[in-house]
């Protein structure tokens, strides 16, 4: 209804404006001064309406601004043909009307500028002051607007030929600066007209006319003639000034942003202390943030596109000015948001490492501003600070591409005291990730130490808390991402790669049940490869004093394995367990292979229950036992017998059967002389081969259930004989084959077995190897027509 | 019907010329139907002289009892309509009885005329001068003609001329103060000034200047005053905030005004006032009135 209205009434006043225009126009076709006045002075009445929104009164505004065009013309021409122009500077105002009488002076009065019949200054001080008479904010403003429009290209300065004395472009300054002031006045007033209710909506009005303020700092900073003196000694205060006086929250917003983007760089730069300045008495409501990121982006901006410009920012200090005021701002507004504050020293901190990338103090004090400020307000829990602090914790992150770098800033840490267990487990997730894509070398103790103080969120829960909400394929993740971490720490030295190993443990083992199993591995592994490089070492330079010895490094893998066995992760236990004795047999430490053997095995007695597990577990155990050689006979007899002892108790048959033939191994080592037991390895042999006999007397007792499994049995107890013939165990003998060979055909041909290529490639084997020149003798003793 | 219309006629025809009526400025009056003359330009102490024709119509002669022309300064009030007050009368013979046969030119001056008052058309007042030529004759009715002319008179600037300055307001509501630059101001000068808003807690919608005529006419009990607004001049448009210093400049020019007058003749008297209004958007009006000077200054000494 109102809009309807409103276009209604528009329409009304263009079709008046275009009449009396046309009127104004046929008067000014017949040289007629008077008519040309008087129409010209009813069209602008058009221009005294109330009843038009701001954004159909502009509409307006430019039809008339359009004709007032022909007018100025008009008026020139006039002067041409001998009217005195100070006479047509009277005549105009007489008009009875405030508002067409100053448009009509206004217009003339820049006639009159150009003639430079009087000095310009003059002029300009009349004008700007003849404008105080409309006090109407709208109407106001557009005649100010208008008012700045005509005199635009006329301001006098320096070189320009309508300078008067030395002085002018100053007052062509303060010409400017009054509108400026005084339109300003009358656009914040605007908020003031009308009834409350419709503020939002005037509010918006409003800001669709800030522009119009605006223009007059862009003409000021065009004016030639303002240096960095007079912008720093008069336009500037001026201008400030007149913001922190107005108290308008969106005033202060957009003309402190303007004064940032009008003027340049390096005004601003030697300005700073003054601009900063007037931020804490900005109305509290000011989004202060912004205006200050935009300065603090100017300014980065303009230290990377210029090298010579970085003299200037160490020279004025513009660090500890923005620290400063940020601190000031912070604390002038009390109802800032953590969001907001936190958000404030994200810019600042983006600012110091693009200006000064070389000054880890100035961001390591921008960190501790921020501790400050975060003390007072304790831990964030907002999504929205959250989410600053993280991008304010990442920037240097972003900025160095390296972690070390961070390492260093020591109030990073307590910045990340504050973030809440999500936001602290993300940011480690970022800290570490950039560990790993940077692909950064920590090679001391010490970072590795601050690192996982750092990396916190990510090693163990906090306050014993433990979320059951987290989805398990992303705690797998983020943990997988801790031991890519842990592989990637590294020192050639191995005393300093011991250290870190120490430290790491350190951190891991905090890490709580849910995490060790899939942590302790990598640092196991990690230790292990420092444990191969000690050996390959030789020597070991430090003597045994020093901590980096083989047997230390074991000793703390065994403690720290055993933290695994208490997680009930006894899997992951015993295979890292293997792996120690493996790598303690390498250096031949018997006692603590052995000791790792015990642990091994009590592992394997006491916690792995499953079937299935522990048939894997003793095929680890067997295949790492074999391989062992630092152990003396009776070590090695009690081990041996310990495995061939489950071997025989594990539940099912095959599994029994299997593990037995694979135990035969442990009685033949290819290396050693004293390891090659041919007749135990016959024995293991002969006893996996009845409990395959027993496997098929089940079978045959419930035919048609697992009929093939003792023919696979029997065609792998084949191939084992065969192997340990091939190794030349003079103890398998033509019989032992033949009887097993019997037994395959046999079984085959009572039942379908399904293990028909499985015999087929054992015989074409025999078959290949009695033709090897090597072989052929150990092979006679085998005769093929037993397969037949 | 032509011999009829003819008995009717005035047996001669009258015309007054001034001597340097060619080069004498004219300036406009308004007669009573309305119409604008153009009228010459006489100041006090000028001397006045000029020819009468006197041209009988064909054929006709003009008996008579003499000729005279008088110069009369005149107060005539409307609302005593009919009542000529004379306040100069100078009168010269300019013939002796007898018959005009024909065209006859007749020299007359009067030398150094006093005429202290200014013309003036008012609502209520005229003042005027004008010179009658009387054909004097027995039983056949006297000829008469009148020719009007203006006299305005002119003055140097007042040596002392302060500015107006107040201030006033209604409490709690309103306090402006404002400034005329001066309190004497001559027909064709500026009025300058400003007003100060000390306090508003009204919604002021605009605020004009009038210039506003007061005449008083009569004496005592019959006194007529009449007020008229010359000039309304808008000074300010919408609502100022405390402070706020707004400029006045109204030239007086394009308004018809006339010096001030004090007791003309005790007959009557013209004031002039200018009128600050301030007009709030209840259409509520409020307003000082404050009286001035208007004179004529000496067209040479105007810069």
């Amino acid at each position: 209804m109102i809009a309807d209205d409103d276009e209604k009434w528009l329409a009304a006043a263009i079709a008046a404006v275009k009449q009396n225009a046309f009127y104004m126009q046929r008067a000014i076709d017949s040289n007629n001064l008077k008519d040309a006045l008087k129409f010209s002075a009813q069209m602008l009445s058009e221009l005294r309406t109330s009843k038009l929104s701001p954004h159909k009164y502009y509409e307006l505004y430019m039809r008339v601004f359009n004709e007032l065009g022909t007018l100025e013309i008009f008026f020139k021409e006039e002067t041409g043909r001998g009217c005195s122009i100070a006479e047509l500077y009277e005549l105009v105002q007489h008009a009875g009307n405030i508002l067409p009488r100053l448009y009509l002076l206004c217009t003339i009065g820049s006639v009159y500028i150009k003639s430079k019949d009087v000095t310009t200054t003059d002029i300009l001080k009349d004008l700007v002051e003849m404008c105080r008479a409309v006090q109407h904010p709208l109407r106001g403003l557009f005649l100010r607007s208008y008012l700045a429009q005509v005199t635009r290209d006329k301001l006098p300065c320096i070189g320009s030929e309508l300078e008067g004395d030395g002085d002018a472009h100053m007052d062509a300054l303060e010409f400017v600066l009054q509108n400026f002031t005084e339109m300003n006045k009358l656009w914040v007033r605007m908020q003031h007209q009308g009834p409350s209710r419709e503020k939002e909506k005037r509010e918006k009005e409003r800001n669709e006319l800030r522009d119009l303020v605006g223009k007059n700092l862009h003409v000021l900073s065009q004016l030639e003639g303002v240096d960095l003196g007079i912008y720093r000694d008069t336009v500037l205060p001026r201008i400030l000034e007149q913001v922190v006086n107005c108290k308008d929250e969106l005033a202060q917003c957009y003309l402190m942003d303007c004064i940032i983007q009008v003027f340049p760089d390096d005004f601003h730069l030697q300005t700073l202390d003054v601009l900063l300045g007037a931020c804490p008495q900005l109305q509290p409501s000011v989004d202060i943030k912004t205006v200050l990121s935009g300065l603090m982006e100017r300014l980065s901006n303009y230290a990377a596109s210029s090298v010579e410009a970085l003299p200037n920012f160490l020279q004025v200090e513009a660090f500890s000015k923005f620290n400063y005021a940020i601190g000031k701002v912070v604390e002038a507004q009390v109802d800032l948001p953590a969001a907001g504050s936190v958000t404030l020293y994200l810019f600042l901190l983006k600012f110091t490492l693009h200006v000064y990338s070389d000054r880890l103090d100035y961001v390591d004090q921008v960190l501790g501003s921020c501790v400050t400020q975060l003390s007072a307000t304790g831990k964030l829990c907002d999504d929205k600070a959250a989410k600053q602090i993280v991008a304010f914790l990442s920037a240097p992150l972003e900025k160095y591409n390296n972690v070390v770098t961070i390492l260093k800033l020591t109030n990073y840490p307590q910045v990340m005291e504050y973030l809440d267990h999500e936001t602290n487990k993300a940011m480690a997730i970022i800290i570490v990730q950039s560990v790993l894509k940077n692909n950064t070398h920590i090679t001391t103790a010490d970072e590795v130490d601050a690192l996982f103080e750092l990396a916190k969120g990510l090693i163990k829960d906090f306050d014993g808390k433990i979320d059951n909400e987290i989805d398990e394929e992303d705690f797998q993740e983020e943990q997988n991402l801790v031991a890519r971490l842990v592989h990637k720490l590294y020192n050639d030295d191995p005393e300093e790669m011991s250290k870190i190993i120490f430290t790491v443990r350190k951190h891991i083992l905090t890490g709580g049940p849910k995490r060790l199993p899939l942590t302790i591995p990598p640092l196991v592994f990690s230790a292990l490869k420092l444990i191969r490089r000690l050996r390959g070492g030789d020597e070991n330079p430090f003597g045994d004093d020093a901590s980096a010895t083989p047997k230390k490094i074991l000793q703390l893998l065994s403690e720290t394995v055993e933290a695994l066995s208490d997680v009930s992760a006894p899997d992951v236990a015993l295979r890292l367990y293997l792996q120690c004795a493996q790598a303690a047999n390498d250096c031949e430490l018997e006692t603590v292979t052995y000791e790792f053997f015990t642990k091994a095995y009590l592992l394997y007695e006491e916690e792995i229950s499953d079937s299935k597990a522990q048939v894997t577990a003793l095929h680890l155990i067997i295949g790492t036992l074999q391989r062992m050689r630092v152990f003396n006979v009776e070590n090695r007899d009690t081990l041996t017998h310990k495995a061939t002892g489950y071997s025989a108790r594990l539940l099912r048959k095959p599994d029994q059967c299997r593990a037995i033939y694979e135990c035969a191994h442990l009685f033949w080592a290819d290396e050693g002389e004293n390891l090659k037991d041919g007749e135990r390895v016959v024995l293991c042999l002969k006893r996996a081969q009845r409990i395959a006999d027993a496997v098929q007397k089940m079978a045959n007792a419930s035919r048609g259930t697992s009929s093939t499994g003792s023919v696979a049995l029997y065609v792998e107890l084949l191939n084992k004989y065969l192997y340990f013939l091939e190794k030349g165990n003079s103890e398998v003998t033509g019989d032992t084959i033949q009887s097993l060979a019997e037994l395959v055909r046999s079984e085959t041909k009572k039942v379908e077995s399904g293990a028909e290529s499985f015999i087929n490639s054992t015989l074409r084997y025999i078959e290949f190897q009695r033709q090897q020149d090597g072989m052929s003798e150990k092979y006679e003793k085998i005769k093929m027509e037993w397969f037949e | 019907m032509n011999y009829l219309l003819g008995a009717f006629k005035p047996a001669c025809n009258i015309s007054i010329t001034f001597t340097d009526g060619k080069n004498r400025k004219q300036v406009p009056i308004k007669k009573d139907n309305g119409q604008i003359v153009m009228n010459p330009l006489f100041q006090s102490q000028e001397t006045i002289a000029g020819k009468i024709n006197i041209e009988p119509y064909q054929g006709k002669k003009v008996e008579h009892n003499g000729v005279k022309v008088e110069l009369l300064g005149q107060i005539e009030m409307y609302h005593d309509r009919g009542n000529f007050y004379d306040f100069t009368s100078l009168v010269r013979e300019i013939d002796v009885p007898g018959e005009i046969y024909e065209r006859k030119t007749y020299p007359f001056e009067f030398s150094s005329v006093e005429m202290p008052y200014e013309t003036f058309n008012g609502v209520n007042v005229r003042l005027r001068y004008v010179l009658k030529v009387t054909v004097t004759r027995g039983y056949a009715g006297s000829i008469v003609e009148y020719q009007d002319f203006v006299v305005r008179n002119y003055v140097p600037p007042p040596p002392i001329n302060n500015s107006i300055k107040m201030e006033v307001g209604i409490e709690d509501c309103l306090h402006i103060e404002f400034e005329y630059n001066k309190s004497k101001y001559h027909l064709k000068d500026v009025i300058l000034g400003k007003i100060y808003f000390l306090l508003v807690r009204i919604k002021i919608k605009n605020m004009d200047l009038e210039i506003r005529r007061r005449e008083s006419t009569g004496a005592g009990a019959n006194t007529h005053v009449e007020t008229e607004t010359l000039a309304k001049f808008e000074l300010m448009d919408g609502a100022p905030v405390r402070g706020e210093s707004i400029p006045v400049r109204v030239f007086l020019t394009p308004y018809d005004l006339t010096p001030t007058h004090h007791n003309i003749n005790n007959k009557f008297s013209v004031k002039y006032y200018l009128n600050l209004v301030l007009v709030d958007e209840e259409d509520r009006r409020y307003f000082k009135q404050q009286e001035i000077t208007l004179y004529r200054l000496k067209e040479e000494t105007l810069s």
